[in-house]
């Protein structure tokens, strides 16, 4: 048990996605504006992460099996764009109010650099298929919080009055620093809790 | 001669006018997570380099060949090959650059720099100004890696490729190495390119050199192109194009929400 606690919380808090490995930028500064587009987001990458691990890790088993493993990024990118696909016509069919929340996101993902990151980094890592779940879900829910936590700061910064040549991206990315600044104090934390 | 500026205009444009992690805003992954170091920024550039040319040429050659529905998986299949063939050779030759990539190597797959080029340029060019566009933005992008990977390491690490270039005596500011470091240095790299444009804009407030739709390549929507939504984008500063990028998410995400309420009367 305490082996996945311990993924789970490096994942959302130590290895952070977007403030500590730099994955899922794009989605990070273009939907965090609002609160309500910042968690859909979320929680889109998070069932998507869920799910394209699930898809990814047995099918990384049969590339080994059959000696196939220089097919890993074809096959990964290739099965998570299709997966994103499927889900959202399965939302839109099996449950729409699901769909309202989510769909506007779903498409978004689809070469979503975080996604693909999960899959090849819980595979690297050699994480057995439930551990490599966790870790999706610990990476995903780390994306949540990162969206929500940039959210409440970038609802200020809007308010701020910065130079006429930081305004708009450039003071995003510097209030960006800031908030990755704020994780910086849980590097140990986790390892040491759980003694991994 | 005409033919020889615009082969020109096609592979400087690149470096700097539309550079694409400076001025388009694209890859901005990579950017942030690689350039702790000299070598590093300029492995993943070349690396990345590498891709963009060998699968513009390919697309480029293929265009009239995939049809027009299926081009966007047919073009991550072309992508993800020879990402696949770089990172084979990374591994052989270069195993200490393969371990300070990790998995940044294989995620040049979902880097927009190289799928937004197969899209707005080489599914409409000739294969050799596609390798020339290619080439240019490749080093452009290389180019404003090492400048960030040059910048964070001397500050934070007080070395330039490994030598040791500050005295001694200069504590290096480690936080120019972690991740908040990376985000701060790309936020005033970015405004001080906003800033050059904004100086040598025209009185009219006309600035030189920003192409029409410089946003649309940089727009995070994944359709990108030939979609009817698209953000009509006239000319006007960066800062401005940003703007109107971020009202068009919205008004995007209201138009859904308003979709959905009409659904739930239904």
């Amino acid at each position: 048990m305490a082996q996945y606690a311990s993924i789970l919380f490096s994942m959302i808090l130590v290895n952070n996605f977007v403030l500590v490995k730099f994955l899922g930028i794009c989605p990070f500064l273009g939907v965090s504006k609002r609160f309500s587009s910042a968690v859909g987001m979320g929680g889109a990458v998070t069932l998507v992460m869920v799910l394209a691990i699930a898809v990814t890790w047995p099918i990384q088993q049969l590339l080994v099996a059959w000696d196939l493993e220089y097919l890993q990024t074809i096959a990964f990118i290739l099965v998570i764009a299709t997966l994103v696909q499927l889900l959202e016509m399965a939302l839109k069919k099996f449950m729409p109010p699901l769909h309202r929340a989510l769909g506007v996101f779903l498409p978004l993902i689809t070469t979503n650099c975080a996604v693909l990151g999960v899959a090849t980094l819980s595979v690297n890592e050699g994480y057995t298929y439930p551990e490599a779940l966790v870790a999706g879900l610990g990476a995903g829910l780390g994306f949540l919080m990162a969206m929500v936590i940039f959210n409440g700061v970038r609802r200020r910064v809007d308010e701020a009055n910065p130079p006429e040549a930081f305004r708009g991206m450039p003071i995003t990315l510097v209030s960006a620093a800031i908030t990755a600044m704020s994780l910086m104090g849980f590097s140990g934390v986790v390892d040491h809790l759980f003694g991994a | 001669m005409q033919k020889e500026t615009s082969a020109r205009k096609e592979f400087t444009k690149g470096l700097l006018a539309e550079n694409p992690a400076l001025r388009q805003m694209l890859g901005l992954c990579p950017t942030l997570a690689v350039t702790t170091a000299v070598t590093n920024g300029i492995g993943m550039g070349l690396a990345t380099t590498f891709v963009l040319v060998c699968s513009e040429v390919v697309v480029s050659l293929l265009r009239k060949v995939i049809p027009g529905s299926v081009r966007i998986p047919a073009f991550i299949t072309i992508i993800a090959s020879f990402v696949t063939l770089t990172m084979m050779l990374v591994k052989a030759y270069l195993p200490a650059l393969d371990e300070a990539l990790g998995i940044y190597l294989p995620l040049i797959v979902v880097n927009c720099i190289v799928l937004g080029r197969a899209e707005m340029f080489a599914s409409k060019h000739g294969p050799a100004l596609s390798a020339l566009d290619g080439l240019g933005m490749g080093l452009g992008f290389t180019g404003s890696l090492v400048l960030m990977s040059a910048i964070r390491e001397l500050l934070g690490a007080g070395t330039l490729l490994g030598v040791q270039v500050l005295p001694s005596f200069v504590e290096p500011m480690l936080i120019m190495i972690t991740p908040a470091g990376g985000f701060a240095v790309l936020g005033v790299l970015i405004a001080i390119s906003v800033w050059f444009e904004q100086r040598n804009a025209e009185p009219e407030g006309r600035p030189k050199g920003v192409p029409s739709d410089t946003l649309c390549a940089a727009c995070p929507i994944v359709c990108r192109v030939n979609d009817p939504h698209r953000v009509n984008c006239a000319d006007g500063t960066l800062v401005e194009q940003l703007r109107r990028f971020e009202e068009t998410v919205e008004q995007r995400l209201a138009e859904a929400e308003a979709a959905n309420e009409k659904g739930d009367e239904r």
